[in-house]
Parts: C-alpha cells; structure tokens; sequence
C-alpha cells in the first residue's frame, strides 16, 4: 500500500494531475440532480467509446475498398471468430447511441438546462447530435451493400438541387463522376478520421464545460434564471442542499451506463449484425433501398411533399432547424426552466416526437412505394372475385393483373398501397369515371390511354364494375337516369 | 524513490527587468513570426485546396462515348436493360464500375437509352413491357415508355443519354450519374397524362 502511494505521488508530481481530478470529482452538485433523469448524457459518452473500441476492432479486417469492403463484412460476419459479434455490437451500439442522445436532448430542453450560463454546452451539443447522425449515415455507407450504394445515389440526388454549384457538390461527395472507389474511400476517412476525432473534441469539451459550471439544478416553477443571480443562487444551492458530486450523483450513471452496455451486447448477441444485404453491383436493379432506421423519416417526408416543394424543403428545411437548435438558448436564455409553466415547449417537444414517430412508423412499411412484384409473383385475383363473372369480366381480371395495376392497387389485401385499395370500387365509382381514371389516370396515377386497346379497357372497366358489395349496387350517373327517364316518353 | 524536488514554474519568484523596448522588440518577433507562417500557411493551403477539389469537374468532363454493342441486340419496339462499364474508373472500384441504362428502339436508326437512375432520388426504375411504364420502388415515381414523367414524385422525366451508331454499334454520351444538376435537358414531350406518345 506505501509502495502504491509513493508510486502514485512519483507520477503526480511529474503530471500534476491529481489535483484538479479530485477538485473534479468532489464538487458539489446539488442533491436533486442526483436523479435517474441526469443519466443519458454520461451514456451517450460511454457509447461513444464503445463505437471507439468496437470501431478500432472492425477496423483490423475491414477493407475500405469498394472492390473488397462487402467481401471483408462477410469475413467479419462468417469466418472470422466473433466477428459477427462485434459487427452487431457496433451496429447496434450506434442505434443506442443516436437513441440516447436524442433522448438526451429531449431532456436538457425539457429541464431548461440550456438556458443561462449553460448556452454553449447546448450548442456543443446540437453539433454533437449532428456528428452522431453524420456517424450513422457515414456508417451505413462503409456497410457497402446495395442499400449502401443506392443511399449515395439518394445523397447524390440531394446535393445536385443546391443551385448553382449542384454538380460540384456532387462531384465532391462522390469523390468523382460516379459511386465508386473513391467515393468509399472518402466516407471511410470521414467515418474513421474526421467525424470521430471532431466528436471526441467536441464531447470532451462539452463534458469539461458541464464539470466547471455545475450539473443544471432540478427545475422548480418559479424559480427563474436571471444572468446577473444566477451564478450566486447556483452557489447557495450547491452550499446548502448539495453533495460531492462523486460518489453522490455518479453511481447513477455508473449503473445506467452497464446497463445501456448490457442491453447493446444483448441486442448483438440475439438480434445479430446488419446486413450486408445484397452485392454493390449497380447493374443489380431488383431492389427496393432504403435507409437505416434513424432516416427512414426522411425518407418518408421525401415521399409526401410535392415535387415543387421538395428541393426548398431539402435544403432549407435542414439549415432552419439547425439554426433553431443553435438560437434557442440565446433566445430563452432566461425565464423559467420547469416544464410546468412551459407549455409551449411541452406542445413542440411532443408534437416533434409525434411526426418523428409517425413518419418513422410509414417509412418502416412504405405504402408509398409501388410493389414492383404483385403482378407477377403474388397471388393472382382470388377465385370469388370471378367465380360468377362472364368471360368479359374475367377477361378484364387478366388485364387488371398483367397491366401492373396491383403493383399500386392491393385487391383482397394483396398488393402495392401507393393508389387505393379497390375491393369496393364500383360503389364509389361510376363506369364513366372509372374509364376516365384508367385512361388519363391523374392524381399519383399514370395514364394507361396509350397501353390498353379499347377492348383491354371494355373488359377491365367491366371487371372493376363487379368491385362492390353483393347486397349494394354499382354506383351510377343518377343524372344519366334521368336523362333516360325524361327522354323515354318523348320517344313514345 | 527518495524525495526529489521538481522545478516548479511558480516558484521562480525573480522577475525580468522591466524593459519597455525589449518587451516590444519581443512582441515585434512574435508578431513577425507569426506573419511568417501566416504566409507559410497560406502556401501549403493552396495545393491542398487544389487536391481537395481535384474531383469537381465541369459538367461533360468525365463524360465520352461509349460502347453499349452491337444494335442487333436490341429489337425495334422495345425497351431493354443494357450494361457498361463506366469509362472513368480506378482498379479498386470492383463491381461498382458498371452501370445500367434502358435502351429503347424505336425504329431501326432510332435510340433512346435512359439512366437508370429516378429522376427522383437516383433510385434504379424498372420497365413493365406490359403497362409500358417505368415504376421507381422507393417513391413510386412513374415514367411512360419514352421516358416522360407519369406520375408521382420525380419533377421531369427520365435523363437520357446522347447517342450515335457507328459502324452498327451503339454509343452513349455517358461517364458520370445523371442528376438534376447536370443533365439539364427535359426529356417531357408533352405535358398532358395520357397525351404522351408511348409506343412501348
Ligand atoms: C403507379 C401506381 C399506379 C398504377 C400502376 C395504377 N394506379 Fe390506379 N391509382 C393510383 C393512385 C395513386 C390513385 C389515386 C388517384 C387519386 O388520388 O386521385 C389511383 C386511383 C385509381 C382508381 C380510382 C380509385 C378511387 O377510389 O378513387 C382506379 C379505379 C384505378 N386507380 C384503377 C387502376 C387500374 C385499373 C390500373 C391498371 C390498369 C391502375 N389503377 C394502375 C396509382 C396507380
């Protein structure tokens, strides 16, 4: 034990370290914040280690080449021993890891831990929350599969609407004309090198700034935070109703972080590693990409805008909520931190998680994207559609499903989602505005005027007329009817 | 390990001789030394920003003909896959230098070849022969047979690619991805639904 001590006071005297590690560890914090709700952002630290060492691990084998990158994940995931293990480990460390920091957020908004003297760690933060992303996206890109390939193509399309410099912009994203070599090499010294290294700044900054001016204070209406008492009320509290902030606050997070740890391992170990799916090869075009979990709202919005809106959406839309997050706490930088007499960040908070949620839940299923197979791999129209149907009708059956029409139309709950499910279609439906909608299509719909012989079109109407319930009858042109009754006895 | 005493900064307690002329002739040096590497800086910078922007080119550089074989493997009247290899590529690039397009002919000495990418968000479309129609899997854009939009979220129809036949070949004016940004040219023939010419 003496012989530790002199050891420890050898090297303390040459680092001088001691001293401000222990002033660190025991500053008073007060008792309140030690609370279960102050744990996200020592998790979101610890994950970002774990990303670190798990990154350094993979990185022994991965070949960053676009050649040799999906060929050396399959290593990883059958050869190599564990080696899947620690794919998913990372993989799954990263989901965890965007989780925890957005919930993290949440939180700090939600206690007003971002309002004075607190600004820049805020801002610290919403450009650490912005390098994790950048890390997931970089990430699914090193994973260099076909959903890998087309994401680029995704971010390709994104980057050429800037105007005027589009096409440099893509050029520099791509590392060239095309997705290729280049382009792999680049996101992997973005993903590796310059992402990771300004992260680990960043982070280390944010947490140095959190030690020096106090964990933010459990929030009590009416309590108000003015520049010029704070920092003195913050002191009296600490000073009267505080503790040491190690072991007092931090056992907490030391538990939580296990925790978070543990349930990234046991995620790994059951759901195992992500992908990769199918071979990069471009000219592979059976495919259907899509985005990891955390974009897959995006890729949601991207299907609900209008064509016009879309390009001022994709590039104003990002730089607005960027600039929103950085101006909050200069502009509520004061006031009342409880959530109690803050409604109005109550209602954005929740109706942001809402939409997120929302949209999230769309893009997992896609009801936008027509089903390029229901045509031809999924069941043909069921028997009870056409068992009492003349040849005509069953003819028109034969149209409906060779034409595409279910890659976008589901009927008995089998088929694409993009246009309305037509089970019922005749009732809402007369013959002329089904004719109509075939051949000009409109709305979503394109026209199949130039597609179908005017018997093609005689024998699909009459098929969809059949499309209503049995004990209800096809809508009908009431003003048809009446014509007919008014012509009818001035021809007698 | 016995005692041993360190030099400690604060501890030299004797002060300079407070000399006003040294102290900025010193600060005169810091000054020019930092002009110095300011100048240094500036220098090395330019060739690294240079290196780092070596890849944007002008639209059209990375483009030239290219070869998408003979012309008799492409019937008159219809639309199909084709492949190359991108003209501009490094050894390492594996599969990813290939690339798809969709060739129609339309008579015997007419060619229209389109990217595969959706005008969209670069998604790979597919060709339905049968509703002669493109359909794009990740947002539903749709296309007629000579490429003009149909319908959903793409602003324009699909990019095409110049071409020529030399000596029965068929050749493509391609190297780069189609995007908005550089292949300007609508293909839209006629802007009504239904009104577009799809001979497919
Ligand atoms: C690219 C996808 C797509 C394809 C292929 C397609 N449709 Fe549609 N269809 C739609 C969309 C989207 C709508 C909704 C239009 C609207 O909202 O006005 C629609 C609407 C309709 C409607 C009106 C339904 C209603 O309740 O308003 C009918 C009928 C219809 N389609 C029939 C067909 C037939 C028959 C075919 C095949 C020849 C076909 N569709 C192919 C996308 C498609």
């Amino acid at each position: 034990m003496r012989r530790l001590k002199v050891l420890y006071e050898w090297f303390d005297r040459r680092l001088q370290l001691g001293e401000p590690i222990k002033e660190m560890a025991l500053h008073p914090v007060p008792n309140k914040t030690a609370s279960w709700w102050y744990v996200f952002g020592s998790a979101a630290f610890v994950l970002l280690m774990l990303q670190i060492v798990t990154g350094i691990l993979l990185a022994l084998v991965y070949v960053p080449s676009a050649g040799q990158a999906w060929n050396s994940l399959n290593v990883l995931n059958h050869q190599l021993t564990l080696g899947w293990f620690l794919r998913a480990m990372h993989g799954w460390g990263s989901n965890f890891m965007v989780a925890v920091v957005l919930i993290h957020m949440a939180q700090v908004f939600l206690f007003g831990a971002y309002k004075f003297p607190r600004e820049l760690t805020w801002v610290l933060g919403v450009f650490l929350l912005l390098m994790t992303l950048g890390m997931a996206f970089t990430g699914q890109v090193l994973r260099f599969d076909q959903d890998a390939y087309w994401g680029l193509g995704i971010g390709a399309s994104i980057a050429s609407r800037v105007p005027f410099v589009g096409n440099w912009a893509v050029h520099m994203m791509l590392g060239g004309p095309i997705i290729a070599g280049a382009t792999l090499s680049r996101f992997f010294a973005f993903h590796v090198f310059v992402i990771p290294g300004m992260l680990l700044a960043f982070a280390c900054l944010h947490v140095w700034m959190v030690l020096k001016l106090g964990i933010n204070e459990w929030p009590m209406p009416g309590r108000i935070v003015r520049r010029a008492t704070y920092a003195a009320e913050y002191h009296k509290l600490t000073k009267k109703d505080g503790r040491a902030f190690v072991p007092g606050a931090v056992w907490k997070d030391a538990f939580f972080s296990a925790a978070i740890l543990a349930a990234v391992a046991v995620c790994a170990a059951v759901l195992g590693p992500y992908g990769p799916g199918g071979r990069p090869d471009p000219t592979i075009i059976q495919t259907a990409p899509k985005p990891d979990f955390f974009f897959l709202w995006l890729y949601a919005v991207l299907s609900y805008l209008p064509p016009s809106l879309e390009t001022p959406f994709l590039l104003i839309a990002p730089a607005l909520g960027i600039a929103g997050l950085v101006a909050l706490p200069f502009c509520a930088g004061e006031g009342e931190k409880s959530w109690h007499r803050r409604p109005v960040a109550i209602l954005m908070l929740t109706s942001i998680a809402l939409a997120w949620s929302v949209l999230t839940h769309l893009g997992t299923f896609t009801p936008w994207s027509p089903k390029m197979t229901a045509w031809s791999g999924g069941s043909p129209v069921p028997v009870r559609y056409t068992h009492d149907a003349s040849p005509l009708q069953r003819q028109g059956a034969i149209v409906f499903q060779s034409k595409q029409c279910r890659n976008c139309h589901s009927i008995a709950g089998v088929g694409g989602q993009r246009g309305p499910a037509l089970d019922l279609v005749a009732s809402r439906m007369t013959e002329d505005q089904l004719i109509r909608q075939v051949l000009q299509g409109g709305g979503n719909m394109p026209a199949y005027g130039k597609n179908l012989s005017p018997s093609e079109v005689t024998a699909l109407v009459s098929f969809l007329e059949t499309l209503h319930p049995a004990n209800e009858p096809p809508a009908a042109d009431a003003s048809r009817n009446a014509a007919a009754v008014l012509v009818t006895p001035a021809h007698q | 390990m016995s005692e041993e005493v360190l030099l400690e900064g604060h501890d030299e307690e004797e002060t300079a001789p407070v000399d006003e002329l040294a102290v900025s002739r010193r600060w005169l040096l810091l000054k020019i030394g930092a002009f110095f590497n300011a100048v240094v800086g500036v220098a090395v910078a330019v060739p690294v920003v240079k290196y780092l922007l070596s890849p944007a080119k002008p639209d059209g550089a990375y483009k030239s003909w290219v070869s998408l074989g003979s012309i008799d493997s492409f019937p008159v009247g219809e639309t199909r896959l084709a492949k190359f290899t991108n003209p501009v590529g490094r050894a390492w690039d594996g599969e990813t230098d290939r690339v798809a397009c969709w060739v129609r002919r339309i008579a015997q000495e007419q060619f229209q070849v389109f990217a595969i990418n959706c005008a969209h968000l670069g998604c790979p479309v597919r060709w339905f022969p049968q509703s002669g129609l493109f359909m794009c899997p990740c947002h539903g854009g749709a296309y007629y047979a000579d490429g003009s939009r149909a319908s959903g979220p793409p602003e324009r129809g699909l990019f095409t690619y110049d071409t020529k036949i030399v000596d029965g070949d068929l050749q493509i004016d391609a190297g780069q991805m189609p995007t908005l940004s550089n292949t300007a040219q609508l293909v839209q023939i006629q802007n009504t639904p239904g009104g577009s010419p799809c001979a497919g």
